[in-house]
């Protein structure tokens, strides 16, 4: 996990000036789960919205006053700024239809 | 301090002793013995609108500010700006407290259509939040103020019972003394069956209604290492936020005073052996309507005051300014009281709340007032509001907190007019020291009052029956009329004591007449007697004068007889001539 070490910077993955999607990774420190949350993010945007996305990375243990700001409560949890309506997906994000509907990627109930 | 460090290493000694944290709570830190388990978890269950919220925030709120420990809070249903709002209108000053730095809130909210889950989690979040607001003011106290929300808002409920046991774990870790409120569930204390990870101390509130009225209670359900009340309290919300009627106070070793204050009127202080009521013992005046207990027990009140003691009058029928309006017909003058300050009068309706409540706040009035007397007109009215026992339980308990106060009850209850006075207080007679009965006495086509000491524990008490009136100057006391015709009072009383006055008059004369009568037949026999012994007298003289001439009469026949013996020539016995000369 290359990107998260280091935690709450933010990581250009693509150089956009304004990228579409806009989301946020909250963690707790290097666990087993934040490190897969991560690699399954990065996976599914490779794979989803290449060239469109801009993830940051906020490890709470670090920042903890984060947390208020966009209600977190389990970790980790991931926020989706932009587009518009925030949407959380929390978990390891390891179920990737459910991360897709949850990021409105796929219309629910389809395969 | 000291507790909050040492308690985690104390936690395998608990059984022994319990270090606890006051609530600052009135009435639950004595229920509880010293308050909540200091450095641990403790659980206060609850339905809606039970007051979970208020008492959580009233514990942090008090340790703040009179325990100098700064607290947590925690809301999962109301933020930031809510909670500040209601804790405003109990007086407390949750933003002013922020400013200081002894409390630190945090609203977390969670919404579960926002949300999707997959994969694993944990809870790690609500700690790193939780601990950044307990750091952010060194909290020792934290309240989670339903934390059961959680469940609402996460589906996966093995994950969220592991974490709860961790955060239960952290937070004993941490020394902080915890509170954690829980909505109640259906047969169960909590609807996720929080109790269980929470088991040092759980407190339940409840909010019933009977017959529309409400009553709060609160129960310490279980206390792990340390004694607590097991009964239900009664408590009550107000602006000064929760008040537990505490029952430390009920037992019988109060102190008993025999120092005596008067009763306002000089012939209640005689029948009461001359010195009037004790100081601190409970009077009640039982009598129909009408028949004047609050003017006697304003005359009372009016007594005090003017000894400079502090009363407190409850009033559960009339408005105060009714009660001193009515008061100023009959010379007693309160006003001047409530403006010095001596006498307060608290009023409600006895249906604006339960029996527990109106004693509740009694007791808080109390409390705060810290009066000599207080006044409760009429009890009866509140006695209506609960199931007997109840009633008496809860009167008992005020009536001993006002003996271990050394303040003197004065209660007033209404009879009904079906039944005797004497049966319709029974049930409360016992805790009565000195008991006024004031009743009417129908007669002559008209109602009179008469008032008579029923019982008075500790004194030499008059047994007789007074007519009880009342006029502009006050109350009187009147000795009712005694006499052939029995007991009378009123017009009868004035007529037969007019009637007993022309009598006495009339036989006064008739003594005249009959003395000048018999002086008159004194004199006509004293005359008689005169002329009986006049009679006498001449009958004596008539004697004497018989006598003399019989004598004379002798003389002479013997004078013959001598003449003719002589002419005879008989010789004459010369001594009986003699004698006879000699004799004569």
């Amino acid at each position: 996990m290359k990107p998260a070490s280091a935690a709450s910077k933010s990581h250009r993955v693509r150089t956009a000036s304004e990228p579409a999607w806009n989301l946020r990774l909250y963690i707790a420190g290097h666990t087993h789960k934040s490190v897969t949350a991560f690699e399954n993010l990065k996976r599914i945007c490779e794979q989803h919205l290449q060239g469109e996305y801009h993830i940051e990375i906020i490890d709470l243990i670090k920042q903890p006053q984060l947390a208020k700001g966009d209600q977190i409560l389990a970790v980790p949890t991931l926020v989706r700024r932009l587009p518009q309506p925030i949407k959380k997906i929390i978990g390891d994000l390891s179920n990737t239809e459910r991360v897709l509907v949850g990021l409105d990627l796929r219309p629910q109930g389809e395969g | 301090m000291r507790g909050s460090r040492t308690s985690p290493s104390r936690k395998t000694f608990v059984a022994t002793a319990v270090d606890k944290c006051p609530t600052g709570i009135v009435g639950f830190d004595q229920i509880s013995q010293g308050g909540l388990p200091r450095g641990r978890p403790a659980l206060v269950c609850g339905g809606a609108g039970c007051g979970k919220t208020l008492f959580a925030m009233e514990f942090v709120v008090r340790g703040a500010t009179r325990f100098k420990e700064p607290g947590a809070y925690v809301s999962f249903e109301e933020n930031a700006a809510e909670l500040t709002a209601n804790a405003r209108s109990l007086g407390f000053d949750l933003a002013g407290l922020m400013r200081r730095r002894m409390l630190a809130m945090d609203f977390v909210h969670i919404e579960r259509s926002e949300i999707e889950e997959t994969g694993s989690y944990d809870l790690d979040g609500l700690f790193v939040r939780l601990q950044y607001a307990m750091r952010s003011v060194n909290a020792k106290r934290v309240v989670l103020d339903t934390l059961e929300a959680l469940f609402s808002g996460l589906s996966d409920t093995a994950v969220l019972r592991a974490e709860l046991r961790r955060l239960f774990r952290w937070l004993k870790e941490q020394g902080v003394t915890a509170l954690i409120t829980a909505e109640k569930g259906e047969g169960s204390l909590t609807r996720y069956g929080i109790e269980e990870y929470v088991s040092d101390c759980v407190i339940l509130l409840d909010h019933r209604l009977r017959e529309q009225l409400s009553t709060r209670r609160l129960r310490v359900v279980k206390y792990r290492g340390s004694g607590h009340g097991t009964n239900e309290y009664p408590f009550i919300i107000d602006q000064q936020g929760i008040s537990v009627l505490p029952i430390t106070s009920v037992g019988l070793d109060h102190a008993a005073t025999a120092a005596r204050v008067s009763s306002g009127i000089r012939r209640l202080d005689d029948m009461l052996g001359g010195r009037g009521f004790f100081r601190g013992s409970s009077i009640m005046v039982s009598g129909t309507a009408g028949t004047g207990k609050t003017t006697l027990g304003c005359t009372f009140v009016n007594a005090a005051c003017a000894r400079g003691e502090r009363c407190l009058y409850f009033a559960f029928e009339e408005s105060p300014s009714q009660i001193v309006r009515n008061m100023r017909s009959v010379g007693v003058h309160l006003q001047r009281w409530v403006d010095r300050g001596v006498l307060k009068f608290h009023a409600a309706r006895p249906t604006l709340y339960g029996l527990e409540t109106h004693l509740s706040v009694m007791h808080r009035q109390i409390e705060e007032y810290r009066p000599a007397v207080v006044v409760v007109d009429p009890v009866t009215t509140v006695l209506t509001q609960g199931a007997l026992n109840d009633v008496r339980s809860m009167l008992l308990r005020l009536m001993d907190f006002m003996k271990s106060r050394q303040i003197t009850a004065y209660l007033i209850s209404l009879s009904r007019n079906s039944e005797p006075i004497e049966h319709s207080d029974a049930d409360i007679s016992s805790l009565i020291d000195t008991w006024i009965l004031v009743r009417d006495l129908e007669s002559g086509g008209e109602r009179n009052r008469g008032l008579y000491v029923l019982k008075s524990r500790g004194m030499a008490h008059s047994n007789q029956i007074r007519e009880f009136v009342l006029g502009p100057r006050g109350i009187e006391l009147l000795d009712v009329y005694l006499g052939p015709g029995g007991m009378l009072t009123g017009s009868a009383r004035v007529m037969q004591e007019s009637r007993d006055r022309a009598q006495a008059g009339a036989s006064e004369r008739q003594f005249a007449r009959v003395q000048a009568q018999i002086a008159g037949k004194r004199t006509r026999l004293e005359a008689q007697v005169a002329s009986l012994q006049h009679k006498i007298r001449i009958q004596d003289q008539l004697i004497d004068q018989l006598v003399l001439e019989r004598r004379a009469d002798e003389l002479a026949g013997q004078v013959a007889r001598r003449e003719l013996a002589i002419s005879r020539g008989v010789e004459v016995v010369p001594g009986k001539v003699r004698n006879r000369g000699d004799a004569s």
